[in-house]
């Protein structure tokens, strides 16, 4: 074995996050480590890349017991890790990134160079004068995976790498995953997709709750043995709606244009959404949909075009703990903060007062009825989990009865339960009568959800024929067009 | 209230602290170190008339400023310019005060303190637009008008203001409607009534309003306060700085129309800046900035006794205070760390 982690056990206080978990990858192998977030995967990567002392357990590398005190030291040893976001340097080049990470001299003609044999070496073309901060989120990634092979890696650790990808891209991904493996490089691809980790590996291991339940070669297994393995059970099933809604038009635009705030910027979109109906926009990071989003939200003013809103509207952003929620406040006063002036809590008319302990009181009625798992309504945000503050979320946006509902992959990082909680939530929404419009950067959490899908490519917004596959969805995303053709 | 007394413990810990170094410090000097903090003791607290008229009136602009502070850190602005906005609201009330001759004092104290809020308000205006506009940072903005402002009062002293005899650089004294009245049986005058009051006036404000509620909100989260749609972060910003500037400028009235009666140059002796370590001491809560307002107050009153009485430069109290700063500045941090542990926690475990 290449890399063997035998027997590794880590607590977070009373969390134990993994118990006696081992993973042993050969050379030459492609290993997916499979589990539901929270499952304990990430955790064992981040031991394997030194960031964290296992409180028990051993590491070895080609049979020889080695310790892991600093990134540093896994680098050192040839264990490159690529994290699910970027952290390159937005400042820099390209080049400048590739050298930090190597150690590289910086002198930029040579430099680039260097990079340029590099890259063209490992087929992973990358304009080395560029700087990071003006590369796709795919292209980031690839400077991820760049980085850390020029740092001479020999086990490349791959972090929910597909996340950020459209489905051509994750191909791409895993052609360089293959070809890393067949010149004698291991590879941990870390994934709650089962179709990834059957697709793509030799062996794979399936954690739950910290320990390993499944350990075996790709053609040993299948999907729905790995399914009940990650799960423990039987998942509640996402149940659509059969009937077609006919409600009223709440969200309607017609050429709407909005500035961009990365990638493209909305360039075109002319759609509307009706109450009763979820309306699930897929699309590639960077592809206007975020900006469409906010627009809808009241967020942005759009640049040019139609659009017409009902209000109430509520927004729920992806990023739970800058946007959505304020990690030091309390959970009243986070409610309080989002559910407005309109709130049976605020009295006054010259001078409005928040009666905090109305307020303290709703907030605990809405935490047993989402099933938010919270030492109580004065804890502050950022002691919930990530699944738990999200349903906080949900139920701050629905608790404004909001008859248009806007929400920006709302399952992100939720384990399989707790995304179907939120699912049915929005259905619920939609059920009583809102417009729910949702973008997800998961494909089949947007199949999942969608009545009707739209899909956002290169800035301009496009329905998607009833009942679309992955496949067509794929081809739909990675669309290049002008705005004024079709 | 419970955290009101926690940072007031706080305080109290650094006061000690702040005092055993100094005694130290004294000690290896070569003074007395007992004789030096009895002389401040008794300079601060000695007596009714040391108490009221010396350390409650150089406590008056420090809450008054320190309160301006906290109103704009609790949205997450730093008004480092209030030494500046203290003086030109010290000008406008010196200017109206000269020309009160004759008035009702019930005419004279109003506008005297309306010019002097107006005026400091005014100050930050600049800075304001910049922020929102361009998104220049109103701590480097507001700390280099205060030497236009130094420059300002020598101008107004020298030229515009100056005392009709022209001899030194100082103001005529202001009319005798302009000045404040004094509380019965002190030398301590109303404007430290007015300060108390608005400390518990904007204590309310920042518990239980909506608008105080939705500042704090603009200060801790600004994107989710932003993004929650409820929160008009530019207006709410500009609100804050100028209520800011101009508690600064009434600080500023005060001094004239309350103790100097005229305007000098080198009015404050740093209250601007004194006032910052007062509100972070308190930790932005007004109830506590009154006591941390007094106990600066104090040690303010007690150095010039040391001086006078042991023969110690007042100076020497200025380690007080920063040993003060310091062991706040510590406690914040290791409580900050104790409260980060668990999102460290949550972030390794992959739960963003």
């Amino acid at each position: 074995m290449l890399l063997t982690l035998s027997e590794i056990s880590k607590s977070f206080g009373a969390v134990r996050a993994l118990d006696r978990a081992t993973l042993a990858v050969a050379a030459g192998e492609v290993h997916a480590l499979l589990g539901e977030n929270g499952a304990g995967k990430s955790t064992l990567m981040h031991v394997a890349d030194g960031l964290l002392q296992p409180d028990r357990g051993a590491i070895l590398l080609d049979g020889v017991p080695i310790r892991l005190r600093t990134a540093r030291d896994a680098r050192r040893l040839g264990i490159g890790m690529v994290h699910q976001h970027s952290t390159a340097v937005p400042a820099l080049t390209v080049a400048e990134n590739i050298a930090l990470a190597a150690g590289w001299p910086v002198a930029p003609a040579a430099l680039n160079r260097r990079v340029l044999e590099l890259t063209g070496r490992l087929s992973l073309p990358l304009d080395p004068t560029l700087p990071a901060s003006r590369l796709t989120v795919g292209l980031k990634q690839r400077l991820e995976i760049v980085k850390a092979l020029a740092a001479d890696a020999r086990i490349l650790l791959l972090d929910e790498p597909t996340a950020v990808l459209a489905p051509a891209e994750a191909e791409e991904l895993f052609r360089v995953v293959r070809r890393f493996a067949a010149l004698g490089g291991s590879v941990v691809l870390i994934t709650h997709k089962l179709d990834e980790a059957l697709g793509v590996a030799d062996r794979i291991t399936v954690l739950r709750q910290g320990r390993v339940v499944t350990a075996a070669p790709r053609a040993e297994v299948s999907a729905a043995q790995l399914t009940e393995a990650m799960v423990g059970g039987a998942v509640p099933p996402d149940a659509r709606p059969a009937s077609w809604p006919d409600g009223p038009v709440l969200v309607h635009c017609d050429g709407l244009e909005v500035a961009r705030e990365s990638g493209t910027g909305l360039r075109r979109a002319s759609f509307s959404v009706r109450g009763g109906e979820v309306v699930a926009i897929a699309g590639v990071e960077g592809n206007g949909q975020r900006e469409l989003l906010r627009a809808v939200a009241g967020l942005k003013r759009p640049f040019r075009g139609l659009l017409e809103v009902s209000r109430p509207v509520a927004f729920i952003p992806e990023d739970r703990t800058t946007e959505g929620l304020i990690p030091a406040f309390s959970l009243t006063q986070n409610i309080v903060l989002g559910v407005g002036r309109a709130a049976p809590w605020i009295a006054g008319r010259m001078i409005r007062r928040v009666d905090w302990r109305a307020a303290g009181r709703r907030t605990a009625e809405l935490l047993t009825q989402f099933s938010v798992r919270a030492p109580g309504p004065d804890a502050p945000a950022s002691a919930l989990s990530g699944g738990n503050q999200q349903k906080l979320l949900v139920a701050r946006a629905l608790e404004r009865r909001p008859r248009v509902l806007v929400a920006e992959n709302p399952t992100r990082g939720l384990d399989i339960r707790a995304a179907a909680e939120v699912h049915a939530r929005l259905r619920e929404a939609a059920a009583a009568g809102a417009a729910v419009l949702v973008y997800s950067n998961d494909l089949d959490e947007v199949l999942a959800l969608g009545d009707r899908i739209l899909v956002a490519a290169d800035g301009v917004v496009t329905e998607a024929e009833p009942g679309a596959d992955r496949l067509q969805l794929g081809a739909m995303m990675l669309r290049q067009e002008t705005p004024d053709a079709a | 209230m419970r955290r009101d007394i926690h940072a007031l413990g706080i305080a109290g810990a650094a006061l000690l602290a702040g005092l055993a170094i100094l005694a130290v410090g004294l000690g290896l000097a070569g003074y007395d170190p007992g004789a030096a903090l009895t002389a401040l003791g008794t300079g601060a607290f000695g007596s009714w008339n040391a108490f009221t008229g010396v350390t409650l009136v150089r406590a008056t602009p420090l809450i008054l400023i320190g309160l301006g502070f906290a109103l704009a850190l609790r949205g997450g602005a730093l008004n480092i310019g209030a030494e500046g906005q203290f003086y030109l609201g010290a000008i406008a009330a010196t200017w109206v005060g000269v020309h009160a001759s004759g008035w009702s004092a019930w005419i004279a104290l109003p506008a005297v303190a309306g010019a002097g809020l107006a005026a400091g308000a005014a100050w930050i205006v600049v800075p304001v637009i910049l922020r929102i506009r361009f998104g220049v940072l109103e701590a480097i903005s507001t700390l280099v008008l205060n030497f236009v402002a130094d420059a300002l009062v020598s101008l107004m002293v020298l030229g515009p203001l100056q005392e009709p005899s022209g001899t030194y650089p100082q103001s005529a004294p202001i009319a005798l409607g302009a000045r404040l009245p004094m509380l019965p049986g002190t030398r301590l005058h109303a404007g430290f009534l007015v300060a108390v009051l608005l400390a518990l006036a904007l204590s309310w404000v920042f518990a239980r309003t909506w608008w105080g509620f939705r500042l704090l909100a603009l200060g801790t989260g600004p994107r989710a306060a932003e993004v929650s749609g409820r929160v008009p972060a530019r207006r709410m910003l500009a609100t804050a700085l100028l209520g800011s500037a101009a508690l600064a400028g009434l600080a500023g009235a005060f001094e004239v129309s309350g103790v100097s009666y005229a305007l000098y140059q080198n009015l404050s002796p740093g209250y601007g800046f004194t006032a910052i370590a007062v509100a972070l001491l308190a930790r932005l809560r007004p109830p506590a900035i009154i006591v941390t307002g007094v106990l600066f107050g104090a040690l303010e009153a007690g150095a010039g006794a040391m001086q006078r009485d042991a023969g110690i430069p007042a100076v020497a109290v200025y380690v007080v205070e920063a040993v003060i700063i310091l062991v706040l500045l510590l406690g914040e941090a290791a409580s900050r760390r104790r409260a980060m542990r668990p999102m460290v926690a949550d972030v390794v475990k992959g739960t963003p």
